[in-house]
């Protein structure tokens, strides 16, 4: 049976989906987490460290050492709270940023997980700057001088989700959706009525599939049938199979041409060559 | 019970439009003339409305001295877009026809109190001043063609935010802009940011919060997350000042308020500064 755009979304939006942290379980070792921005805050929202992703369970020189980046979505109500359901604030990207800047100069790359509703519409949001952070993110890591892989595991909520998807291979879950607005939001303003998300979601053309096509995703990680939630473990390996080619490929490249590679992939969004 | 329904119709009656203009800020209301007399800023509280890009440019830039570029850059449909109101090549296409503009920022090179630029206006009367690929486009080469013959950088902001019916290919926009902006930077060309009426969403999340100075008239309207979101969110009100241009000054976001007489000179002294 066919899945509609609106069972992907439901799939990517799922309590059982594997989050951030399943990830980080499921294929690395030795993760050390860093907090803050240095400036106002911890955003729990969003997760870095350090880690060695593993090619498989014994240790290996096929191992990589990186940075992980990720928001952080919990798996109960308690978890969603304090993690804010992964919405970030200014802090998490600032944070982020903060983060990366270490990896370029350690000479690591940087690996990120998104999965988020979107960037936290709140008031300290806004009075720090919610724009200017997402803006710099996006200046930031578009000039990073070190390989970035980003994996859109579930819920790519625009501007906050691309603040954390600036990268040299964008990969994708078979099941997730990303979106330049939710299906709920669009529908409520291009069909006046919440209930035509379904609707909305297939216009805005937002599955993996879609996005592999209109070329705003690299590649589709596949998931087990019915779905990452039906087995973490395979779902985590296929990810981490992803992730390591990419980063074997990448780490070939000489970083000049790396960024301007990056660029010029960034530079194609909307093909109009 | 046609008495109680007689005065919610009066307060929905609003003026005839032929004769008045209301500011949305105050809603004061003053005669259509007064208000473009007054280069659209209310002569009350002083909220600088909304130009038009050729408007704009007029006022900015020296006279005869702007030349368009990159007119034939316009919108893309990679995704057959369609909604409610029907297809959206149609509605951009009507959009085009009307107003005479072929995307939601038009560029150009200029010269701007002596100090040749590339000059960027956003028109928030062309689908909201909506971030679409074209848009992103028309940027990306204005910071390339900036880069090729070293000149800065001045963009005008005008936006409700990316737009929709362009999908991811819009939100990738953002990136794209940004990251244009960031090797013009790595040039030493200088980027002025200048934040109008509303400048929102996927636009302030991207290149109009990335200048080199970010700039705004009095009374702009700044934000990334519409004030209603934010309230419907958070559960409580939210200051009348929020989101307005002295509000993001006073949280440190914006560099200068420049009365909307006093831009170009503006401009061209920040430039003058730095050597170009």
């Amino acid at each position: 049976m066919a899945k509609t755009a609106m069972d992907c979304v439901k799939l990517a939006r799922d309590a059982k989906r594997p989050h951030f942290r399943d990830f980080i379980d499921l294929i690395c070792s030795d993760f050390e987490e860093l907090h803050g921005d240095r400036l106002v805050n911890d955003d729990r929202a969003l997760v870095g460290g350090f880690a060695v992703i593993r090619a498989g369970d014994k240790p290996s020189e096929k191992d990589v050492r990186a940075l992980v980046l990720g928001h952080n979505k919990g798996a109960t109500v308690e978890e969603n709270m304090s993690a804010n359901f992964g919405m970030a604030n200014p802090d998490g990207y600032r944070k982020a940023m903060r983060l990366a800047k270490l990896a370029e100069k350690f000479r690591l790359p940087v690996v990120t997980f998104v999965d988020t509703p979107g960037a936290y519409p709140g008031r300290e949001a806004e009075e720090r700057g919610q724009a200017e952070a997402i803006a710099k993110s996006l200046e930031f890591f578009s000039r990073l001088r070190t390989p970035i892989v980003v994996v859109v595991t579930g819920e790519g909520g625009s501007g906050g989700a691309l603040a954390i998807a600036v990268g040299d291979r964008i990969l994708m879950m078979e099941n997730a959706v990303y979106s330049v607005i939710s299906p709920e939001g669009c529908a409520g303003i291009l069909w006046r009525d919440g209930a035509k998300a379904p609707e909305a979601a297939e216009a805005l053309k937002i599955t993996a599939g879609d996005l592999l096509r209109l070329g705003a995703v690299d590649e589709v990680v596949k998931e087990p049938a019915g779905g990452a939630q039906r087995n973490h473990r395979a779902a985590a390996n296929a990810v981490r199979k992803a992730i390591l080619a990419a980063l074997g490929d990448l780490a070939k490249v000489p970083v000049d041409e790396l960024v301007e590679r990056r660029y010029a992939k960034i530079r194609s969004y909307g093909n109009f060559y | 019970m046609s008495w109680f329904e007689a005065k919610s119709e009066k307060a929905k009656i609003p003026p005839a439009k032929a004769l008045w203009a209301v500011c949305p800020r105050c809603k004061s209301h003053f005669g259509k003339a007064v208000w473009k007399n007054n280069n659209a800023i209310c002569p009350k509280c002083g909220y600088h409305g909304r130009l038009s890009a050729r408007e704009r440019i007029a006022q900015v830039a020296d006279e005869g001295t702007f030349a368009e570029v990159f007119r034939a850059v316009s919108y893309s449909d990679h995704l057959e877009f369609h909604d409610a109101s029907g297809a959206y090549r149609d509605k951009v296409e009507a959009t085009i026809a009307k107003s005479g503009e072929t995307e939601s920022v038009v560029m150009g090179t200029a010269r701007i109190g002596g100090h040749d630029v590339m000059l960027g206006v956003m028109d928030f009367a062309f689908m909201g001043g909506s971030l679409g690929t074209g848009t992103g486009e028309r940027i990306a080469r204005a910071c390339e063609q900036a880069i090729a013959e070293r000149r800065p950088l001045v963009l005008f902001s005008a936006s409700g935010g990316a737009r929709m019916h362009e999908g991811i290919l819009s939100l990738m926009q953002m990136a794209k802009t940004s990251a244009a902006i960031a090797r013009l930077k790595e040039s030493g060309l200088p980027y002025i940011s200048v934040l109008t009426d509303p400048t929102t969403g996927g636009v302030s999340a991207s290149y109009a919060m990335l200048g080199d100075i970010n700039v705004t008239e009095p009374r702009t309207l700044i934000g990334f997350a519409g004030r209603r979101v934010i309230e419907n969110t958070i559960h409580q009100k939210l200051p009348d000042d929020f989101q307005s241009a002295e509000y993001l000054e006073k949280h440190g976001f914006i560099d200068r308020i420049v009365e909307r007489g006093d831009l170009k000179a503006f401009i061209a002294k920040m430039l003058w500064f730095w050597g170009f």
